[in-house]
């Protein structure tokens, strides 16, 4: 408290005041920081799908069976195929993957249903464009299922028990949404682009214009000044949290099973650790242009290496080092954690230390750094 | 967050011991930056009230040396005070006692008139009814009523130089500091602007100016020339040209870079 107690009728407040003045004017600036969200959002919740469905794909059935049809059905139910074409022939199965028509195809032999009938193994084939891995392995796991679901019809049909059955029971994100996945990210990585580029900028903004200079010789205290400047991007960082969260709600339905309070809490340690980095590239950066291009240079590994949008666990093992020295990475198993899994502290109190260690390493640097720039 | 903030500065803006005891005054003043010496042994006095120039080509130290009274760099070796205090020992205390304007102005763009007067008069710890009082004898003595709801951002370069004016004086600022403050304004503008100088000055307001307008340097009372972190010269206008035996205070101005130039080449 003794923090509050020096703030009172110091600086702070004029500092603060004039702050949320400006703010209130950049139009622009302030429409970036409501409407990114709802960009962000937009982009990331709606167009971004990890899982692949609907793939286009032509059948080539030679076996034209009771049994072959059976199994083009099955397959289309797993909805990982969208069945475009019947093909007559070889040829027009490789045209139409050429062509790109059809992203896989599946061949069925003449002998299909003859060999089932005989009680031997049938065999279809199932072809796959795989340039696009992340397209192709879904066809696969597609084809994989579609397989052993008919296979377990014929074993029944006969009469007889199958004899293994794995049953998988996604937790957390049952109907296995990349939206349930991306969007407690957005909050995160949303919070680092506000925190770090439109800080850094807000202050080297003071700089540039001779305001800073000015304010030096004053008799304000460098807490207030520093305070003052920061702290309102703190606040606007809150409203962007809630923004997410209630939009993510309504759009797309993504749960609140944990403590609203805890997440909140933890955020400030996030927030802080992220206007520390900001106000260091303030201390860097010569000018606004050099401001961004900085911040969004930190924004790119945020994006890639924190598993907000990409597994950590799938990277090699230098790219999930470096994800462990950034704080987004703590900050995204918290999110996930209190939203998906309605975990508390006693599994987040790990995540939550380390991001306190982070805000306080880097405001000891930040300010320490930005001291001696007044000077 | 009322009027009692005010008597903060009853004991600051008290005046002085009567007599001509210097407003600002440095011994054997020096700072060093590396091998570089930017202010070398200066030793200076202004009287309270005075107008003092401070001339000399860029790079001569003269920003070196208002930033070394502003409190903001510490000599590397020498002393000054401004208005009494020790600028090494007390900065805080010097902060509060002056007033300090630049080229750049220090101003909001995206503020108003009456908010940028505002803001600066509660940096400087003026609280509600004093405040608003005090701006509002601000607008009027330095003319700036007609435009008070306006975007400093949008002012013209004379209203913009007597905004920051206003914003640096606001506390009654015993000792001015101004750095070239009439850059880029239009000649009858800057006549306005000394004029509003004249009556600081006159009130016991000490100012120091830089500048490299002559007919500015001319106007005040007395005058210094800075070389290459040295003082060169030090007196009225009158003396200042019997020193370096010119008609005009510009070639001395001129005579002095020459010198500088040569002892560079």
């Amino acid at each position: 408290m003794s923090l509050l107690e020096r703030l009172r009728g110091a600086a702070f407040w004029p500092m603060l005041r004039k702050e949320f003045i400006q703010m209130r004017r950049d139009r622009l600036t302030l429409g970036m920081m409501v409407g990114i969200p709802a960009v962000q959002l937009a982009l990331f919740g709606f167009a971004i799908r990890t899982e692949v469905r609907h793939l286009p794909t032509v059948v080539l059935d030679e076996s034209r069976s009771a049994e072959s049809r059976a199994l083009v059905a099955v397959m289309a139910n797993t909805r990982n195929f969208d069945i475009v074409e019947a093909v007559a022939s070889r040829a027009d199965l490789e045209d139409r993957l050429k062509s790109g028509q059809a992203r896989a195809a599946v061949v069925i032999p003449p002998d299909f249903q003859s060999r089932l009938e005989r009680g031997r193994t049938a065999t279809a084939q199932v072809i796959v464009d795989a340039a696009d891995p992340m397209a192709s392995s879904a066809a696969i796991s597609g084809a994989m299922l579609a397989g052993a679901a008919r296979s377990a019809e014929l074993v029944a049909a006969a009469g007889r028990a199958p004899p293994l059955e794995i049953r998988v029971r996604p937790w957390y994100n049952p109907a296995l949404r990349s939206a349930t996945y991306i969007v407690p990210g957005i909050v995160g990585v949303l919070l680092s682009m506000t925190m770090i580029i439109i800080t850094s900028m807000a202050v080297v903004r003071e700089r540039e214009r001779g305001t800073l200079e000015q304010l030096v010789v004053t008799p304000i205290d460098r807490t207030s000044l520093m305070l003052g400047k920061i702290v309102p991007f703190a606040l606007v960082g809150y409203v962007q949290v809630t923004v997410v969260l209630v939009l993510g709600k309504l759009l797309f339905d993504i749960p609140l099973r944990g403590s609203l309070l805890l997440l909140y809490a933890i955020t400030l340690f996030f927030i802080v650790a992220n206007l520390a980095i900001g106000l260091l590239i303030s201390t860097v950066a010569r000018n606004q242009v050099q401001a961004m291009q900085l911040g969004f240079f930190t924004m790119l590994p945020n994006i890639l290496l924190t598993g907000f949008m990409f597994p950590r666990a799938a990277m090699p093992e230098a790219a999930q080092w470096l994800g462990l020295i950034m704080p987004l990475t703590y900050y995204l198993d918290v999110l996930r954690g209190v939203l998906l899994k309605g975990i508390g502290m006693d599994y987040l109190w790990r995540d939550a230390a380390i991001l306190a260690g982070f805000a306080t390493v880097l405001v000891s640097v930040s300010v320490t750094r930005f001291r001696k720039t007044l000077e | 967050m009322t009027a009692e903030r005010d008597d903060r500065h009853g004991p600051d803006t008290s005046p002085m011991i009567p007599g001509r005891e210097a407003a600002v005054s440095t011994s054997g003043l020096r700072k060093q930056f590396g091998l570089l010496v930017a202010v070398d042994g200066l030793t200076l006095d202004i009287a309270r009230g005075e107008v003092f120039g401070l001339l000399g080509p860029n790079g001569s130290g003269k920003t070196t040396t208002i930033r070394m009274l502003c409190g903001l760099l510490e000599p590397s070796a020498g002393g000054a005070t401004v208005a009494g205090i020790d600028v090494a020992s007390e900065p805080e205390r010097v902060r509060r006692t002056i007033g300090y304007m630049s080229q750049r102005f220090g101003l909001y763009d995206d503020l108003t008139v009456r908010e940028n007067l505002r803001f600066y008069a509660s940096v400087y710890g003026l609280r509600g009814a004093a405040r608003e009082r005090r701006i509002d004898e601000q607008l009027v003595e330095l003319k700036l009523a007609e435009r008070a709801g306006q975007l400093a951002g949008t002012l013209s370069g004379g209203w913009k130089q007597r905004l920051a004016l206003a914003c640096a004086t606001t506390h009654h600022p015993q000792v001015l500091f101004l750095d070239e403050p009439t850059a880029g304004v239009d000649p009858a503008a800057r006549r306005l602007f000394w004029e509003l100088i004249y009556q600081l000055a006159g009130r016991g307001t000490t100012v120091l100016v830089t500048t490299h307008y002559m007919d500015e340097a001319e106007r005040c009372h007395r005058l210094a020339f800075m070389s290459r972190g040295h003082l060169i010269a030090a007196g009225t206008v009158a003396e200042i040209l019997d020193h370096f035996g010119m008609a005009t205070i510009e070639d001395c101005f001129i005579e002095l870079q020459r010198r500088d130039e040569g002892l560079a080449a």
